[in-house]
């Protein structure tokens, strides 16, 4: 067996048996559900029946009122009015509404959810403005045809003639959750490369070991090892957050059981998406996202490997790691604007330029991106990291038998130049 | 020879850690190899060990020139040495041993006699950790045997051990020796090289400036001198024509000239004074050290 198998192995083995590894794989699918069912959770919670008091006197406020799914508005004598000012009683009413001058007041024992104030506001605007209209003349019905709503669809004409229809929120979706992913993956994982070999230093083992082996292959086993560990955290997280998912989604529906307007839109919604995602060349995303994924993680890793060989403690670390990470910060605030604008020609080289092309160019591909192009980064990409991880392996393995010594940039240009 | 550096270099910049040195080490030997601290015995450790190589010069390991194969006939305990905290002590040196080649049965085979011989079979399921400093070194030093090479390289092998397990590792180094292993020792106690070692080398600033078997470098540097006990010390520095080299108490260490007849010294030290002993003066190893170093 070659030794990188064994490194790689013992890489892999040590991080998969970790409390922490365990405690992250089911930490990540529980969170993911809680970021999805959540909105949903709180939308339920709104739609508990709500009764809200006007009193007697305020009646010219009540007949601008309707009742809704969830609200309704009751008129009640003044004097229970004014005693329920005082003393609330919320078994009975969610709230109180009254007509001070200008002001409308809406008190309650607690505070008022911003959906049902929301909806009174609305309401009475709309009742005020039909008034105006009304008294200065103008038709309501006239006014109400004339409201147009424009839908705009979006294709996309591919090379072979045919229009397809193209989603813009999805493309940004998948665009941005991609590129999140992998700049994730490349920071938590390139400092866990980092922190390794910084372990392997403090410890002294690293000159045990690299009797046996060469330091590259040390390196490399260690980077690797750590890539599997990442994918395999990856796969779980996907297949745990899907079962979850598909479990929870069913145990949703049948608490339920009527199912509100908005979660049938919400699942409408769902269903046109899957019908573009067809459209999409998924298998094209897949492939570029494990590329990014593992192209921008082996460049990345390779660095901080070499800033772990080069310091005594984490601590020592900082002026290292910031030119690495700046690039990677970089890409990761301009996946919003990239977004927003996929082919200006920012996009463009950030999509080339090896350090931020991982997440820049997944941002991109959803919306489509020309071959060539991909092709160009894919190649840079590849050439970087065997370059990259060339330039780490002779900072690596001069430092990583360098202890107790202050290193600055000049020393570790001149570890380049050594021989091996 | 087992192991020949020729002319080795090996430069940092503009710092020469290595500059010509030349160690010639037989097969079967101890071989002391020793040098101030900096004169660069660790890069020359790491060369052997391949873990740096030398911008010029060869080594040729046992008649052909040292290459990546060689690793399993060369055992290595570095200076700077340890384990990793977390892991098992089994699955680690499992994990070493199969660095060095050897497949995972055998050296389980030998890690079982091993820790039974050094009387540690309970630490096998324990982690680094928990282990106390003079455990761990136990455990690097059958680490770095295990695999049963040709040489042995032990850089500083007793620091961190008390002396009675001082002792008991000096005493599987002298085994190792027995069975034929060829052993390459660096150190800065100077009695342990006494004891132990058949052969030395001396590096200062990057050179090799003193290399051979003990007793022909002692023989060398043998300087005529004797020890003198007396009862009489007055007595003995009035009728005594000699000078004295120093001493203390009633102890003389003198040096006489070469042609002056040894016998004939002897008698007429013996027939004027009460001596309590008299013997030939051999010099120190540490004697050799600082004088060679001096010089040189």
């Amino acid at each position: 067996m070659d030794k990188i198998w064994l490194i790689i192995k013992r890489e892999y083995l040590i991080r998969i048996r970790k409390k922490s590894f365990i405690v992250m794989t089911l930490l990540g699918p529980l969170l993911m559900l809680l970021v999805m069912f959540l909105p949903i959770y709180l939308t339920n919670q709104t739609q508990t029946e709500r009764t809200i008091a006007i009193s007697e006197q305020d009646f010219d406020l009540f007949s601008k009122l309707e009742n809704t799914d969830y609200i309704n508005f009751v008129v009640i004598p003044n004097s229970i009015f004014s005693d329920l000012k005082i003393k609330f009683d919320n078994e009975l009413y969610y709230a109180l509404l009254e007509k001070k001058e200008d002001e409308i007041i809406l008190s309650s024992s607690k505070q008022v959810s911003l959906s049902v104030s929301n909806e009174i506001k609305s309401q009475i605007e709309k009742k005020v403005e039909q008034e105006k209209l009304i008294k200065l003349g103008i038709d309501i019905s006239l006014l109400e045809n004339a409201k147009t709503n424009v839908i705009i669809s979006n294709q996309i004409i591919s090379k072979d003639g045919t229009g397809q229809k193209s989603k813009t929120e999805l493309s940004m979706a998948i665009g941005f959750i991609s590129g999140l992913l992998i700049y994730i993956f490349i920071f938590m994982y390139g400092t866990m490369v980092m922190r390794s070999i910084i372990e392997e230093k403090t410890n002294r083992i690293v000159e045990v070991i690299i009797s046996s082996v060469k330091p590259f292959k040390l390196m490399m086993g260690k980077i690797i090892g750590v890539s599997l560990i990442g994918l395999t955290q990856f796969i779980l997280w996907i297949c745990l957050t899907s079962l979850l998912f598909f479990v929870s989604q069913a145990y949703f529906v049948n608490i339920t059981e009527v199912e509100s307007t908005q979660e049938i839109e919400m699942q409408s919604m769902i269903l046109e998406g899957l019908m573009y995602l067809n459209n999409i060349n998924l298998v094209e995303i897949l492939l570029a996202f494990l590329f990014y994924f593992l192209g921008g993680y082996l460049m990345y890793g390779s660095l901080f490997a070499a800033v772990g060989s080069a310091v005594d403690a984490e601590a020592d670390s900082q002026q290292f790691i910031l030119p690495v990470t700046v690039p990677l910060i970089l890409s990761f605030i301009l996946i919003q604007p990239i977004m927003e604008n996929p082919d200006s020609s920012l996009a463009f080289w950030m999509s080339i330029f090896p350090l931020t092309s991982p997440i820049i160019m997944m941002v991109r591909i959803p919306f489509g991106v020309s071959d060539w192009e991909l092709l160009v980064s894919i190649l840079v990409l590849v050439g970087s990291f065997i370059l990259s991880t060339k330039i780490a392996a002779k900072i690596y393995r001069t430092g990583i038998l360098m202890y107790g010594k202050k290193i600055n940039y000049k020393e570790l240009w001149k570890w380049l130049r050594y021989k091996g | 020879m087992l192991l020949k550096a020729k002319n080795i270099v090996k430069q940092y910049g503009d710092f020469y850690a290595l500059n010509n040195a030349n160690v010639a080490v037989p097969k079967n030997s101890i071989y002391g190899l020793l040098g101030p601290n900096g004169a660069g015995k660790t890069s020359l450790m790491r060369i052997i060990n391949q873990i740096t190589a030398p911008d010029s010069g060869e080594i040729i390991f046992d008649n052909e020139k040292l290459q990546r194969n060689h690793i399993k006939d060369i055992g290595y305990l570095p200076e700077e040495r340890g384990l990793y905290k977390k892991m098992n002590v089994m699955e680690q040196c499992l994990y070493l041993a199969q660095l060095k080649d050897m497949s995972y049965n055998k050296a389980k085979d030998r890690l079982m006699f091993w820790f039974d011989k050094l009387n540690i079979k309970n630490l096998f399921n324990k982690k680094v950790e928990e282990l106390s400093k003079g455990m761990a070194q136990k455990i690097q030093f059958i680490t770095a045997i295990i695999h049963e090479p040709k040489l042995l390289i032990f850089d500083e092998p007793f620091s961190g051990f008390d002396p009675i397990n001082a002792s008991v590792i000096k005493n599987e180094i002298l085994e190792l020796h027995k069975n034929g292993t060829t052993i390459i020792f660096s150190t800065h106690r100077m009695e342990s090289v006494e004891e132990i070692c058949t052969h030395i080398g001396l590096i200062n600033n990057s050179k090799t400036i003193l290399e051979g078997k003990i007793d022909d470098i002692k023989t060398t540097f043998y300087d005529n001198s004797y020890e003198i006990v007396c009862e009489d010390h007055e007595k003995l520095k009035s009728t005594f024509s000699y000078k004295s080299k120093k001493h203390e108490k009633n102890k003389h260490i003198v040096s006489i000239n070469k042609d002056i007849d040894y016998k004939k010294f002897m008698q007429d030290i013996i027939s004027k004074n009460k001596i309590v002993s008299f013997q030939k003066k051999n010099p120190t190893i540490e004697g050799i050290f600082i004088k060679a170093v001096q010089n040189g």
